[in-house]
């Protein structure tokens, strides 16, 4: 599924109590984002298919007793959306502290430390401590790449990279497998990153991972720099080639 | 086929029934097999076969009559013999035509058969599922006639909305309602499938269907797919169900030789094909979203919804999912009228339910009730009670979605509306029975590590939350609890609740939830005793400590 083309009938609707309009067929969360408002997200990227895992981006929609994701939900004529209520506010807290417990996240030892977005996340949420067990996985650190490295400790499993080889690269060389905590990206048939015949080594998952999980070689404490400029460009690009 | 050659086949296939004079019907479902039902139906052939009766006696395997703890289950004539062995078959055949064995005499007469009321089970136990001809006799692919040579698709959609019918998976959406929608949607190409993917601990309604009357629920999906406008089914079914997908794929094949799908039904312009798919174990599969992208041959994930599957599912087309019993439902519904349907039942739970009842209880096995029928009715009547003269606790309904209901609320109808106002669901149909042995914490404990290991772990309050509840859990089982974990378990409950992306972590903590409602007590008492334990090992700690200074 890819992000929902607006076919440009316009539609008005309430954002926070701020009087929108916007085209048909656009998400909740492009709209406030275009106006400004801001919904936080880990797993949704433009350019990318929506994958709506994250549940950051939940919001209350009025007349709706479910909570909807602002990134898979179009919007539609006269709806009163709230982003920001105490309970989302504390829902999104929970969430992002049970991403720190579910793997190893030391930022002090991070090569995205200062570049991260699951660290500016919780800096934005105002977490000062997490309040679950911690997990404490034993997970590995695929070395195996000439160019990048993938440290499953510091994954989320927001799948931008597996989105990104498949949908823009084409390649498709990374997965997931497993269920439930066990879940883990995976290369071709599970094996080592520097054995798989399908990656081109085009580093765009690197580019689009929010945390220090890939990375290029080389890079020490807080070097790690993610550039995702290319992707709005590329998908630019192909739409208006195509 | 011709429609009459339908009814010639009918009257041929029950004449030739009734010309023996007797009939032994085994149980040939896997609860029986298990027992080497399978081998005693041999034996009994080969008896019947070697005093020269194969004229007089017709031995048969058909599906489960209900009493699975009894078995394996046998009808001879009109009597029923339980825990039947292979060395009792000379036995049975004497009995044809003199006195019934005793030893083996299983009461018909007794609450658990007299109270249930059979409309979708009424041919499970009468058929032979491996053979069409049987289920012929039986009645099977009338209503398919009927509706394909007497009524529109709105009619057919028009009589199921009528009869008040609901989603027997669980979430009890009006099915009528949901074949108008499919009806409705833009598209010529259209799929139905049926949701054989029945994961709940201790739940079998699905996969004695499947194995007892597979023709039934093709029946139903081709009826289905006539009201929706479709051309081709998928029956998704697990494959721990080999039983079953074997049964399904002999019905198919027979249906299709006999023209009863393919092209051309009937001699009508309605075509339908249906096809297996073999779920490989996930629970996240029976979530209609993540059984469409396994049977596109994904990775069996949710996605959020809107767009519904009723207009964009399998491929992208309009799609129609039901349970397996919602489709086993259509075809008394269309012979009967939805009338006749529409009064059984409560104001909005129309028709019977199959449930299948295990735990600490005495009959365990399959039932079909009405609708509106008292939980204490279910549990002391139909079930007997709980065995070894010890106390009912409490009954889980719905699996790891649904809740448990306690002792003093048995008074509760069984419906959609009451069981969810009580804090559990009807979910697909498992009770669990539990006795004054059982602690609740364990309970929700286990269904915990059910959706725990069963979380796909696309969404992170499921794959996250799961296990940080499950991690509460057993620390507050384990005696480690404090009160203050068992607040973040409450916390964390809510938003799992809230938040996760599809109905497995929606759901996953109704378990905790109603233990914690109804047995809040229990999990008290597990953190006083850590307390209690705590400030023991503290008090001696601190005795060794002054010991150690008046040596000093």
């Amino acid at each position: 599924m890819t992000s929902a083309v607006s076919s440009g009938e316009s539609i008005t609707l309430k954002i926070d109590d701020k009087d929108i309009s916007c085209r048909s067929g656009e998400t909740i969360l492009a709209v406030a984002r275009e106006n400004n408002i801001d919904i936080p997200t880990l797993c949704f990227m433009e350019g990318l298919s929506v994958w709506g895992g994250c549940r950051l981006c939940l919001v209350e929609v009025a007349g709706s007793p479910k909570l909807q994701a602002a990134c898979a939900t179009v919007c539609t004529e006269g709806m009163n959306v709230v982003t920001a209520s105490p309970r989302l506010k504390e829902y999104r807290k929970m969430i992002v502290e049970m991403l720190f417990a579910e793997r190893n996240h030391v930022c002090s030892v991070c090569v995205s430390n200062g570049h991260c977005e699951l660290q500016d996340m919780a800096v934005k949420l105002e977490i000062d401590h997490v309040r679950f067990p911690y997990r404490y996985p034993h997970l590995q650190v695929d070395n195996s790449h000439d160019r990048a490295r993938m440290d499953h400790n510091r994954c989320i499993l927001c799948t931008r990279c597996v989105r990104v080889c498949a949908e823009i690269e084409g390649a498709h060389t990374k997965d997931v497998k497993g269920r439930g905590v066990l879940a883990a990206i995976i290369h071709d048939l599970d094996q080592p990153w520097g054995e798989s015949e399908t990656c081109t080594s085009c580093g765009k998952c690197v580019n689009v991972c929010p945390t220090g999980a890939l990375t290029h070689r080389g890079t020490a404490v807080g070097e790690m720099q993610k550039k995702t400029d290319f992707l709005p460009y590329l998908t630019l690009m192909r739409r208006t080639e195509s | 086929m011709k429609p009459e050659e339908l009814t010639s086949m009918m009257e041929k296939a029950r004449a030739d029934m009734q010309a023996f004079d007797h009939h032994i019907n085994v149980c040939t479902e896997s609860g029986c097999i298990s027992l080497q039902s399978d081998l005693l139906l041999k034996t009994l052939g080969d008896e019947v076969k070697h005093r020269g009766l194969t004229e007089k006696v017709c031995v048969k395997g058909v599906g489960c009559m209900g009493l699975c703890c009894n078995g394996p289950l046998v009808k001879a004539n009109t009597t029923l013999y339980q825990n039947v062995k292979s060395e009792h078959a000379p036995a049975i055949v004497d009995s044809l035509s003199s006195q019934p064995v005793q030893e083996l005499l299983c009461d018909t007469q007794q609450p658990f058969f007299t109270r249930q009321k059979l409309i979708v089970r009424e041919n499970s136990g009468r058929v032979d599922p491996e053979s069409l001809i049987d289920c012929i006799a039986h009645g099977a692919y009338q209503a398919l006639l009927k509706v394909l040579t007497s009524m529109t698709p709105q009619q057919v959609i028009q009589e199921i909305a009528d009869s008040g019918l609901r989603g027997r998976g669980g979430a009890g959406f009006p099915t009528g309602l949901k074949w108008a929608t499919v009806a409705k949607a833009p598209g010529t190409r259209k799929y139905v499938i049926c949701n054989g993917d029945e994961g709940d601990p201790g739940a079998f309604m699905d996969r004695s269907m499947m194995e007892g009357d597979p023709h039934r629920v093709l029946e139903g999906m081709a009826i289905a797919a006539y009201a929706v406008g479709a051309q081709q089914g998928v029956i998704y079914v697990r494959a721990e169900y080999p039983l079953a997908v074997k049964r399904l794929t002999k019905a198919i094949n027979m249906a299709h030789r006999h023209d009863l799908i393919g092209h051309n039904i009937f001699g009508t312009k309605f075509d339908f094909n249906v096809e297996i798919r073999l779920g490989a174990g996930a629970f996240v599969c029976g979530e209609e979203t993540a059984l469409i992208a396994s049977v596109e041959g994904k990775r069996g994930l949710p996605r959020p919804r809107p767009p519904y599957p009723a207009n964009s599912g399998l491929f992208g087309c309009p799609t129609l999912i039901n349970n397996v019993e919602t489709y086993a439902n259509i075809a008394p519904i269309i012979n009967n009228g939805a009338a006749s349907f529409a009064q059984i039942g409560t104001e909005k739970s129309k028709g019977t339910k199959i449930f299948a009842l295990t735990g600490k209880i005495k009959n365990t096995g399959l039932i079909e009730v009405p609708m509106g029928i008292r939980l204490k009715d279910i549990i002391y009547d139909i079930a007997g009670g709980i065995p070894d003269g010890r106390a009912f606790k409490a009954v889980q309904t719905g699996g790891p979605s649904g809740g448990c209901i306690p002792a003093d609320m048995l008074d509760i109808t069984v419906d959609y509306e009451s069981l969810t106002k009580a804090g559990s669901i009807m979910g697909s149909g498992g009770m669990i029975v539990m006795d004054e042995t059982s602690n609740m914490v364990d309970v929700a404990r286990f269904f915990m590590e059910f959706c725990m290991t069963e979380s796909c772990g696309k969404c992170v309050p499921c794959r996250v939350g799961t296990y940080e509840m499950h991690e509460l859990l057993d620390r507050i089982y384990e005696k480690r609890g404090t009160l203050d974990d068992l607040q973040l378990l409450k916390d964390l409950c809510g938003m799992v609740k809230q938040t996760s992306l599809c109905g497995l972590g929606q759901s996953a903590p109704n378990p905790v939830l109603s233990t914690l409602r109804y047995f809040e007590h229990e999990y008290l008492d597990l953190i006083n005793q850590a307390q209690a334990s705590e400030a023991d090992r503290n008090a001696a700690a601190k005795g060794e400590s002054i010991k150690l200074e008046v040596l000093s």
